[in-house]
């Protein structure tokens, strides 16, 4: 018992970083504990071989939040957003590829109306995505028993939404909200190559398919995060962000110490008062804040035994098994991409030939297969940042799906012939592929969840599926950032807004603790 | 005098009993349907000598009690008896049964599981809380939560103090409910793959979707929100078929003034400055009325019989987006004896329900991905009947009929449109899966009929043989049925309304949206309301 804490955070991931800068920003004394031996939590750097580096997960930065950034001073402490914004080439194995921007689209067979439909579709949504927006830096309402705060806040969103949208958009929005984004985009257009494109956005990092009611959802949801930014790939991959907000931490007055495993909430009295570490040591603060997945921090953390029946029940219920996985090579020098130069490999190239295409990628995870024919969200950093291999070699980072965390027959026996696959399937848009690559890496949702502490190897801390959204996320009771236990918060991607390198979850947590403590 | 106060075009069930209140009010009403013979998709023919095929819709439950009483349809010969239980058949020879006896349903799941014997309670507790909670919606107008003419605030401040009523907890795993799949809400009660798979089915029924897709669980509801003499949940037959109850509104409708004529399709809905005028038939025939209500669904209504110059754009945009996936087909087959099932006990009760040969998730869902890949289910969900079991005058003394309705039936074929062998084909599946489990099935059959979406399609009416009238999807329930700012049953043009299942509350012989739409027409001609509004019963 040497120092007093006014809170201890439980895991360095950029969401714990975030809310451990506010808080430390507020004055508290803030001491940060991650298991693993370096800051960051998924969100790192990793040197996958040696002088190989890439972003050990999400490797493209879209939704880091604006008034965090701000907020934070990120800048100052070394968050490089120089980057250039990259475009998304949607490839096709013929060589007439897709590119998409941010307001645009261009291709060798897109038409004069399929350019326009595509503008115009991504001002609906970005109109209802900016309704929903606001709400992604805020604290979700509670739907009863919470007081006029509350009711106010609620009425405010209804508000926000009648006279934000109007009334033919707010038609709009309640009819799409609950849709399916296969259906949406075959109402507006043509291009099948296009449909595919934009329906892999839906569900990169989710257990869902196209044609799954909710996906309208998850889709305006990536376009909400991102309003305000363009896809970048991070100089010095995603560690150079998580070790800017450690930084920022830092230097307000936060304490961040590594290789130091949480084993267990200390409880007193049914509060949580500390935690003990792998080692037995104790820690106690004021108060305690997980940024470990929501099943990680009540059942593992906390213990059932300590929370009450039917809300244990409920955190077992929440659905996070991981289907997505991230695989990583080395490349002697740049492949050749069919109708591709070379200095187009830095932008996104993804693998969703249609939407059929992803469709079927996925039915074979719901019997517990891998995709025969996986998709894909390629990214090659080393083009634009040379920092992250050694001279004229490159890096290729690739979220796969699907890869379902319980695969039958398990994964040491099944890797290898996946990682195949992802070879066969990248060498039929780079037909020298495999003469380029050398040495893989393949982190699997079970490895995702062994490396990174996250249940299932969820990216999301839980699946992000309407019941499981907003005032629901984790599960009601708790999506205010609050939890039954008095004094343990959540601040992960398990808790509103959700995964992606947002910092929102992080910010939102420090808001609530803060406001709380007046 | 070829001039009427209202026309209801077609006379299946919600137009016959639209039409029905609308003359009880004392309207002249005349209903015109352009098959030879009334009832729509609640029929019942005479398809195969001395057999009674009840070939679209085959079992009740939705019919709401208050129209039952209202339109005096006892009087009318209607009779509805449950028939109580269903059984799965697994291929290891083994059985679940689903009595209706709760005691003895406990039991038999004890015997494949005592924690889902002891989770049936909580299941059925919470389910039929969710059916209480929606039950009064059935029978009223859904607010447009756009607007704010006092009629919607309040019937938007009934949805919310309803809501508010379920206390939190409540309302959070209501809303839950609302979004979830049918495999995940089962998951979170029962462990038995096959209790599991034989609850989900309801989930499922009518649905272009799998047991994984979010929005299953509500269609659970949507099957267990009806009830036969106040047993909520409960199913039954009408005794004569479905056509009895058909037959039944249209002896409310005649005892009323009401006329029918049928073979007699509209070629269109005529409007004359932005008001209706009546319909022309397809001979050229013009029939008079300032009030046209359509029983058809939401595409046919808007894009085959008026005028896309009498149409906003946005009303032939929202109808060309209107979801009708076709997802089910039927068969109907004259039994020259009892089909015997020798895995049941002898003098099993459970032969009377429904019959169910898929016993997992995994089977279902893979019945899905042949739909998504545009072929029928290679190992089907049926939800099959031997209604001759509980009502012997559907067949010859000794004699019986099955109904099998076949879920994940494609409207087209990945290899093209439907033609009679792929017919065949698709009815030589059904048949070969059940012979599986039933070793005289096939030697007993001595007419089948077959009907994929294209024969509903073409016979019925139906868009896409969707038994629905669009899908039930959240996108396209309450407010947004069938589209949104005309969930009001008025169409765009002032006299023309709709009442069919393409509106609010959606399929499954209610009658509530006909009954609803008879409302909003009474009171937009000043007339005293003489529908049901809410529930009485709960």
């Amino acid at each position: 018992m040497t120092d007093r804490y006014d809170v201890l955070i439980i895991g360095a991931g950029h969401n714990g970083l975030v809310c451990a800068a506010y808080l430390a920003k507020a004055g508290w004394k803030v001491l940060v504990l991650e298991r693993s031996d370096q800051p960051g939590g998924a969100a790192i750097t990793r040197e996958f071989a040696p002088g190989f580096r890439v972003s050990a997960c999400a490797h493209i930065l879209h939704m880091l939040q604006a008034k965090v950034i701000r907020d934070l001073n990120l800048k100052a402490h070394g968050l490089d957003l120089g980057g250039p914004s990259i475009d998304t080439i949607a490839l096709a194995e013929d060589g007439n590829h897709l590119t998409i921007r941010q307001r645009s689209i261009e291709g060798a067979q897109v038409t004069a109306a399929e350019k326009a439909a595509y503008a115009a579709f991504i001002e609906r949504m970005e109109r209802h995505a900016k309704a929903l927006a606001p709400q992604l830096l805020k604290t979700p309402p509670r739907l009863a028993n919470a007081g006029l705060a509350n009711a106010m806040q609620l009425a405010g969103m209804g508000w926000g939404i009648r006279f934000g949208l109007g009334k033919k958009r707010m038609q709009d929005f309640l009819r799409i909200v609950g849709m399916n984004i296969y259906d949406l985009l075959d109402e507006v257009f043509e291009s099948e190559a296009l449909k595919g494109a934009l329906a892999l956005d839906a569900v990169l990092g989710s257990a869902m398919e196209p044609r799954m009611p909710g996906t309208v959802l998850t889709y305006l949801y990536r376009l909400a995060g991102g309003l305000k930014s363009t896809l970048t790939l991070p100089k010095g991959g995603m560690g150079s962000v998580t070790a800017a907000l450690a930084d920022a931490a830092t230097t307000f007055g936060a304490e961040i110490r590594t290789a130091v495993p949480v084993e267990r909430v200390l409880l007193e009295g049914g509060r949580a008062v500390g935690v003990v570490l792998a080692g037995g040591e104790e820690l106690r603060a004021l108060s305690v804040i997980s940024n470990a997945d929501p099943k990680t921090t009540f059942l593992k953390l906390v213990g059932a035994r300590n929370l009450e029946a039917g809300f244990a029940h409920r955190i077992g219920n929440l659905r996070a098994s991981g289907r997505t996985a991230k695989v990583h090579m080395v490349l002697n020098s740049l492949p050749d991409f069919t109708g591709l130069e070379q200095d187009a490999l830095g932008n996104r190239l993804i693998v969703a030939a249609s939407r059929k295409y992803v469709e079927d990628a996925f039915n074979h995870s719901k019997y517990g297969e891998y995709s025969d024919q996986p998709v894909m969200e390629i990214t090659i950093p080393s083009v634009a940042d040379p920092s992250l291999a050694p001279a004229g070699k490159h890096v290729l980072s690739a979220i796969v799906q699907y890869a379902p965390f319980d695969l039958k027959g398990g994964w040491d026996a099944h890797k290898d012939s996946f990682v195949e696959r992802v070879v066969d399937v990248i060498s039929a848009y780079a037909p020298d592929f495999r003469d380029k690559m050398t040495l893989v890496e393949c982190l699997t949702p079970v490895d995702i969840e062994r490396e990174f502490g996250m249940t299932g190897g969820h990216w999301h801390h839980g699946e992000l599926a309407l019941d499981q959204l907003f005032m629901m996320r984790p599960t009601y009771g708790t999506a205010q950032y609050r939890t039954p236990i008095d004094g343990l918060y959540l601040c992960g991607a398990g808790a509103h807004p959700g995964g992606g390198v947002m910092g929102a979850a992080g910010h939102n947590a420090a808001q609530a603790i803060l406001a709380g403590d007046k | 005098m070829n001039s009427y106060d209202a026309i209801v075009i077609g006379a299946g069930h919600n137009g016959l009993t639209n039409a029905a209140y609308l003359a009880k009010s004392g309207l002249k009403v005349l209903i015109v349907e352009r098959n030879p013979y009334i009832g729509g998709a609640s029929v019942s023919r005479e398809l195969h000598e001395g057999w009674i095929y009840t070939n679209c819709s085959y079992v009740s439950s939705l019919l709401r009690p208050e129209i039952y009483r209202d339109l005096n349809l006892a009087k009318h010969g209607l009779q509805v008896v449950p028939f109580g239980g269903g059984v799965t058949l697994t291929q290891s020879g083994d059985y679940l049964g689903s009595y209706s006896n709760d005691e003895a349903r406990r039991r038999e799941y004890a015997r494949h599981s005592l924690h889902d014997a002891d989770a049936l309670d909580r299941f059925s507790t919470d389910v039929m809380r969710y059916c209480r909670f929606i039950r009064p919606f059935l029978l009223r107008t859904p607010a447009d939560p756009t607007s704010f003419r006092p009629r919607d605030l309040s019937e938007l401040f009934f949805l919310g103090k309803k809501l508010y009523e379920l206390g939190e907890e409540e309302l959070y795993e209501f809303i839950r409910f609302f979004t979830m799949s049918i495999a995940e809400f089962l998951d979170e009660y029962f462990e038995c793959e096959l209790v599991k798979a034989a609850l989900s089915g309801s989930g499922l029924i009518g649905t272009a979707l799998g047991p994984y897709s979010p929005g299953t669980a509500y269609v659970l509801l949507h099957h267990y929100m009806g009830d036969i003499d106040g047993n909520v949940g409960e199913w039954g037959l009408a005794r004569g078929g479905m056509g009895s109850i058909a037959k039944a509104l249209a002896g409310a409708l005649q005892e009323h003034g009401g006329e029918i004529r049928t073979g007699a399709p509209v070629a269109q809905i005529r409007v004359r400055n932005a008001r209706t005028k009546g319909v022309v038939l397809e001979g050229g025939e013009e029939i008079d009325a300032p009030i046209v209500v359509s029983n058809l669904d939401a595409k046919r209504t808007f894009l085959t019989i008026m005028d896309p110059k009498d149409l906003p754009d946005e009303v032939l945009e929202r109808a060309r987006n209107f979801k009708i996936t076709g997802s089910s087909g039927k068969l109907n087959i004259a039994l020259d004896g009892r089909p015997e099932f020798p895995q049941l006990p002898a003098g099993c009760p459970l032969l009377k329900g429904d019959l169910h040969i898929t016993e997992n998730f995994e089977q279902l869902e893979r019945g899905y991905d042949d739909w998504k890949n545009g072929t029928w289910s290679k190992w089907p969900y049926v939800d099959m009947m031997i209604p001759t079991l509980t009502d012997p005058t559907m067949a010859p003394p000794g004699k019986h009929m099955m109904s099998i309705f076949v879920q994940h039936c494609p409207a087209t074929l990945a290899d093209g449109g439907w033609t009679p062998d792929k017919r065949e084909a698709f009815g030589q599946t059904v048949i070969d899966a059940i012979a599986t489990f039933s070793p005289n099935f096939k030697d007993l059959i001595l007419h089948t009929e077959i009907r994929t979406p294209h024969e509903i399609e073409a016979e019925v009416g139906l868009t896409a043989g969707n038994i629905f009238q669009g899908d039930l999807s959240f996108d396209q329930l309450m407010f947004n049925r069938p589209f949104p700012g005309y969930a009001q049953y008025r169409g765009p043009v002032k006299g023309m309304y709709m009442c069919g299942s393409t509106t609010h509350p959606g399929g499954g012989v209610s009658a509530a949206p006909g009954t609803n739409a008879a409302r909003e027409i009474l009171a937009d001609l000043g007339r005293k309301n003489i529908t049901p509004e809410d529930f009485g019963d709960d």
